[in-house]
């Protein structure tokens, strides 16, 4: 049970229940759109980029828990920040998601971030913390296609 | 005690006797006893299978049909012996018509390849059904692509029913397959499949069945059915994975050509010409999945000594009293309620996405399926990105569903 208090923190459910930034961006100068059809979350991202700057960042969508917050969070944390900035809090959060237990976290580094340490001890649930962040990523990089999570819907 | 109360004892469900033959229902999950309620899935093995892949392992192992020493004789025996007891579990006219493949979706693959890629032609019509698993859909869409053929799809209602006008309706001279789902994975729903090969009969069209979750719930004589091909896979029904039956009527199997080329599917080949062998062989190319079938046998023994139909009866009551229990919950929403129904409960909570429950509840010891069963098309009829599924088997308890519901209404309390 106190892994799942892990995951689910306060402010997770929090985020899940009063999503941040939540809605469509109007006049947004870039968009994209992120899928993970294994539990069907469904998101997309819009930003107002100013000289490589995110001056605004807001999401839609429908998914889990862990993603929803996560894509809550995210743009929390993301607004303000130049793409290359963005790029390294992105990396700094997929290295957490995706470490080894016995890590330590780094929370002078990863600031309000490291709720999601939880979702270390659920590998399945990797792909709900990280599909947001993996939008903005491809958002940002002009990438053509739909993120997925997924290879395989089984 | 009286004769009466004697019977009763001596008729009814021992539940507890059964779990006993399952050693995977001892163990704890989380530190809470396993509530496996994931059988749409997978079933779980009692140890008469268990003790069949053993025992081949150990003392029959060996290559089949071509070997001449002893082990290769015992081995070909037992597996032909599989298939008599195959042919005799779905009531096929001959050993013929029971080809071993490696589960539902290859039978599936090979009948649209085989049957559909020699008959079909452009601007012919195939009609699946609203509610079918992706493996009754991609591929046909797949032979439709070769071929320049159409699907058609049969609608539903909003309890998961099949409409039958609308299904008679789609037939026309185009039509030249029907291939439908017996039980509905993520519904439940038992298709009145007798009436609607019936329907397709009278104007000429073949039908396929796919019992992957049928079998092992419905007894299935597919002689009274009146199919032309009936698939489905021995990991649902107690066996093996990797390996399943298509069973096809005879007159079918030899108009069709060879699947998959290689050994055994052979009578000569030489660099100018291969003659095929007989019907089963015919579609059955390279060493099988020989441990796989022999211990499927098993299973079906097994399913038999219990009986298919007091299996049945024994899940429709705990259907019954999951659907009374899940339904009291407030913001619980079943998602299948057809009349006639298997032991499927798929449901959708308000305010909690299906993955977070799957995540609390096997923290819970409790494994249910969550996602789109591999039928996004009900989804989106349903507009739900997914559920959550429980789904039963004749090991399950009362006490089971009990424990689901108390671990539902912990989830909500999480999230409200």
């Amino acid at each position: 049970m106190s892994e799942l208090r892990d995951l689910y923190q306060e402010v997770i459910l929090d985020h899940n229940k009063n999503p941040r930034n939540f809605g469509k961006l109007d006049h947004a100068n870039c968009q994209h759109e992120g899928f993970n059809p294994l539990c069907g979350d469904h998101l997309f991202v819009y930003l107002i980029l100013e000289n490589d700057k995110i001056k605004d960042i807001r999401f839609e969508g429908s998914g889990c828990a862990i993603s929803k917050a996560s894509a809550s969070l995210m743009t929390t944390v993301l607004k303000g920040k130049t793409k290359a900035e963005a790029k390294e809090i992105f990396e700094r959060f997929h290295t957490l998601v995706t470490s080894s237990l016995d890590q330590p976290v780094d929370n002078t580094q990863l600031g309000k971030l490291a709720v999601f340490a939880g979702v270390r001890e659920f590998p399945a649930r990797v792909k709900c913390a990280s599909l947001a962040w993996h939008t903005v990523q491809s958002a940002l990089e002009n990438d053509p296609n739909i993120v997925t999570t997924e290879e395989n819907g089984n | 005690m009286s004769v009466a109360s004697v019977l009763r004892t001596e008729t009814a469900f021992d539940v507890q006797k059964i779990r006993e033959d399952f050693p995977i229902l001892k163990q704890q999950v989380h530190g809470k006893p396993l509530v496996y309620l994931d059988n749409a899935a997978t079933s779980q093995k009692p140890q008469v299978v268990i003790d069949a892949i053993t025992r081949y392992y150990t003392f029959e192992n060996s290559n089949i049909h071509r070997g001449v020493h002893y082990l290769s004789s015992q081995a070909t025996i037992a597996y032909e012996n599989t298939r008599t007891i195959l042919k005799n579990f779905l009531n096929a006219a001959s050993e013929k018509e029971i080809l071993f493949v490696r589960g539902t979706t290859e039978g599936i693959n090979l009948v649209a390849q085989s049957y559909g890629r020699t008959f079909f032609k452009e601007g012919d019509e195939i009609i699946v059904s609203a509610m079918e698993h992706h493996s009754n859909i991609v591929p046909w869409q797949i032979v439709c692509e070769q071929t320049g053929a159409k699907l058609r799809v049969i609608p539903m209602n909003e309890r998961g029913e099949l409409q039958l006008d609308a299904y008679e309706k789609l037939f026309n001279p185009r039509t030249r397959f029907v291939s439908i789902v017996h039980v509905s994975n993520s519904l439940g729903t038992i298709n009145p499949v007798e009436e609607m090969i019936a329907t397709a009969h009278r104007y000429g069209v073949p039908v396929l069945l796919d019992g992957a979750q049928a079998v092992q719930h419905l007894t299935v004589d597919v002689r009274a059915l009146d199919c032309d091909f009936y698939v489905f896979s021995g990991h649902k029904i107690y066996g093996p994975t990797g390996v399943g039956v298509l069973y096809g009527k005879q007159a079918l199997l030899e108009k069709m050509p060879p699947y998959q080329g290689g050994g055994d599917m052979i009578r000569s080949v030489t660099f100018e010409k291969t003659t095929f062998n007989e019907l089963p062989y015919k579609f059955e190319a390279g060493t099988p999945n020989i441990v796989g079938g022999i211990s499927m046998t098993a299973g079906v023994r097994y399913l038999q000594s219990i009986g298919v139909d007091a299996i049945g009866q024994y899940e429709h009551e705990l259907l019954e009293y999951g659907t009374d229990v899940l339904s009291s919950i407030k913001g619980l929403r079943l998602i299948g309620t057809a009349k006639s129904k298997t032991g499927i409960l798929s449901f959708v909570l308000d305010n909690v996405h299906p993955h977070d429950v799957g995540t609390f509840l096997d923290v819970e010891g409790i494994a249910i399926r969550t996602g789109h069963h591999c039928t996004q098309p009900v989804m989106q009829f349903f507009k739900v990105p997914a559920t959550s599924r429980a789904s039963l088997a004749m090991y399950n308890t009362k006490e089971e569903i009990d424990i689901l519901a108390d671990a539902i209404r912990k989830v909500m309390k999480v999230f409200s």
